[in-house]
């Protein structure tokens, strides 16, 4: 397993704190998965608005967990956390809690904000291949590590791009413009980016918000088979995509965490009624 | 309350919302066909008269010498009852050879009015590729450190605002500052490197501007991706910012090109020599190079067109440097659009 540098010493985590949001008591789909992600009563502000309250959530390895909730909760806000997107944005920080990614707090001055980002993938929203050839796209997280050898990126392009199940629609092109292919094929051009420098953890924001249904599929048969290597964050406005594809879901609403259980408990059995009036679509 | 069918309705009469939207119509499109005439009777004026002195209807076509040699003195005088017209060298030649023909014959002289005016382009050229590597480099620069790196604050705005305010100040004051600073208190005295940084100075502000406008208008999605796959903002900025602001860049260049190309006043104070014997590259030292004061298109224009008698013998080198000064610029500036042209066929997005 990875780990992120600098490691602390082992400190007393607050996980163990009584929390205040209700989390319905499920089991998680595998048991033994280990929290790799560790969100402890996280409160988070853009300036003086407070977006986030009181989040506490722990993301096991190598599942698929869903954040849900109606638009403007918050959701991609607390994804953005986990990379450090958000210190893009002047006045946006975690004004409380805690963040931890393998027992490491991610918001410690000490962090080395490169190392975690090359361990914590994103694949956004708005597919964004970068206005170059396919080959540039997917060694572009490697060169600017330093990586020259031809050898090497080419087979980091092959594996990534069978990794996205996209070699086969595109190793004839790889030197021409990524702008060239299809929304979907540009979105898992985008996740075959990630994959390339062997993040640990991917998010995806929407990634499929842009996609015509079969691409949708496409991409959500991809996220199936890249748990197996991967622990994926996944936000989605689509609850059936959730269904689909997740673990585990987290149901958002009003930048409060309502309910977190398996994605089964969730959708068949939700313990808050706001959540279960999300689920079955009677607002949102 | 409805009188009228929608048939009726919609089958157009006139009203006077409508005579004054054709009214307004005609008056935007007088306007603007009034400008075009304008530049057209400009363009055609110096390219029907300049041109007539550059091009020529025999072999090789084009005045060479004009283009190629430095200027000279204009002689006239009566010879063997015809007016004779010659340059300083040959009318040395010819008064050797003539000594006794030519004694007591009036001759008028008009200064530049022969040879040509090699020495004016290269110092354009010159004059122009200095100062815009410098206003680039430090335009770009400053752009970068405004867009991607200042936080928004009173000081930083208050520094656009005097960035702005910077490109209003006339080019007689840029002029006037170059010429006290870098020529009297740094002591380069009247040279190029003097009026590359005056040039430079002038046109900082467009580049700064538009520069920061071209980076700023590339999507924030590229940037989000590069970061999220662990670049630093340098590495960001350096692949994935400014390769697909340099169209937008090179945009702002091309006015500036025309700017510092012409703008004489900066230049006479800090860089330019009404007349100069060597050419640029002929100098002892090369660290000299720099030092030197050139000859230069716009200033030469300035001279011929309002220090020399206007006359038929005069009037050919006031059009023709002028045509040539035009071709000068727009040669440069083009070289500009086609650099822009690949790189946005490059960087598609
Ligand atoms: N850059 C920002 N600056 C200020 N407020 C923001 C910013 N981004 C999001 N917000 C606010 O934070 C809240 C959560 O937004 P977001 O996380 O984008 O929601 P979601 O992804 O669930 O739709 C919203 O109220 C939104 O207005
Ligand atoms: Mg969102």
């Amino acid at each position: 397993m990875v780990t992120l540098a600098p490691m602390p010493e082992p400190t007393v985590t607050p996980s163990a704190a009584p929390r205040p949001v209700a989390v319905a008591p499920a089991a998680p789909a595998n048991p033994a998965a280990r929290a790799v992600i560790e969100i402890d009563d996280v409160d988070f502000n853009y300036g003086a608005a407070r977006a986030l309250h009181d989040i506490t959530l722990n993301i096991p390895e190598r599942q698929v967990t869903a954040f849900i909730g109606p638009s403007g909760c918050g959701k991609s806000t607390l994804l953005r956390c986990l990379n450090r997107m958000n210190d893009l944005i002047d006045g946006a920080r975690v004004s409380a809690g805690q963040i931890r990614i393998d027992g490491v707090d991610i918001n410690d001055p000490r962090v080395d904000i490169i190392e975690l980002r090359k361990r914590v993938g994103m694949v956004f929203q708005k597919s964004n291949p970068f206005p170059k050839s396919i080959y540039e796209n997917i060694t572009y997280g490697l060169r600017i590590q330093g990586q020259k050898s031809k050898a090497r990126l080419d087979e980091v392009v092959e594996r990534s791009l069978r990794g996205a199940a996209l070699w086969d629609e595109v190793k004839d092109r790889l030197h021409e413009s990524a702008l060239g292919m299809s929304g979907g094929q540009q979105q898992r051009l985008c996740i075959a980016r990630a994959i390339a420098v062997e993040p640990e953890i991917i998010l995806m924001d929407e990634p499929c918000s842009a996609l015509d249904p079969i691409a949708t599929a496409k991409v959500e048969e991809l996220i199936h088979e890249l748990k197996k290597q991967f622990t994926i964050v996944i936000v989605t406005h689509n609850m059936q995509q959730a269904a689909r594809c997740s673990d585990r879901t987290a149901f958002f609403y009003l930048g409060k965490l309502v309910e977190y259980a398996d994605t089964r408990t969730i959708f068949m059995n939700p313990a808050n009624p706001q959540t279960e009036a999300y689920v079955s679509g009677r607002f949102g | 309350m409805k009188a009228t069918t929608t048939a009726q309705a919609i089958y157009g009469r006139p009203t006077s919302a409508k005579r004054i939207e054709t009214g307004v119509f005609w008056l935007l499109r007088l306007c603007t066909y009034f400008v075009l005439l304008c530049a057209a009777f400009i363009f055609w004026d110096i390219g029907a008269k300049g041109g007539a002195v550059i091009f020529k209807s025999s072999a090789p076509f084009i005045n060479v010498p004009f283009l190629t040699e430095a200027p000279e003195t204009l002689n006239v005088f009566d010879y063997q009852g015809g007016k004779r017209t010659m340059g300083d060298r040959a009318f040395r030649q010819f008064k050797a050879e003539h000594e006794a023909e030519l004694k007591g014959v009036p001759v008028e002289t008009y200064v530049y009015s022969a040879g040509g005016i090699f020495p004016n382009i290269a110092g354009t050229v010159l004059l122009v590729l200095g100062s815009m590597l410098i206003a680039l480099v430090l335009g770009v620069l400053s752009a970068i450190y405004l867009s991607e790196y200042a936080t928004d604050g009173p000081f930083i705005r208050f520094l656009r605002l005097a960035i702005i305010n910077l490109a209003g100040v006339p080019s007689i004051v840029f002029g006037l500052f170059g010429f006290g600073l870098f020529v009297i208190a740094f002591d380069f005295g009247v040279s190029l490197l003097a009026g590359w940084l005056t040039l430079a100075f002038m046109v900082l502000p467009v580049i700064i501007t538009a520069s920061e406008e071209a980076l700023k208008a590339v999507p924030k999605g590229y940037r989000e991706a590069s970061l999220a796959l662990g670049a630093t903002k340098l590495q960001t900025i350096r692949n994935n910012v400014l390769p697909y602001a340099l169209p937008g860049i090179l945009t702002s260049s091309v006015l500036a090109i025309a700017r510092v190309a012409g703008e004489t006043a900066p230049m006479m104070f800090t860089a330019a020599f009404v007349m100069r014997d060597e050419l640029p590259w002929q100098v002892q030292r090369w660290t000299e190079f720099v030092f030197q004061g050139v000859m230069a298109l716009p200033y030469h224009i300035y001279v011929v067109a309002s220090k020399i008698p206007q006359n038929e013998y005069t009037r050919d080198v006031q059009y023709g440097t002028a045509f040539v000064f035009l071709f000068t610029v727009a040669a440069i500036a083009m070289t500009a659009v086609i650099l822009r042209q690949r790189l946005r066929k490059k960087y598609q997005w």
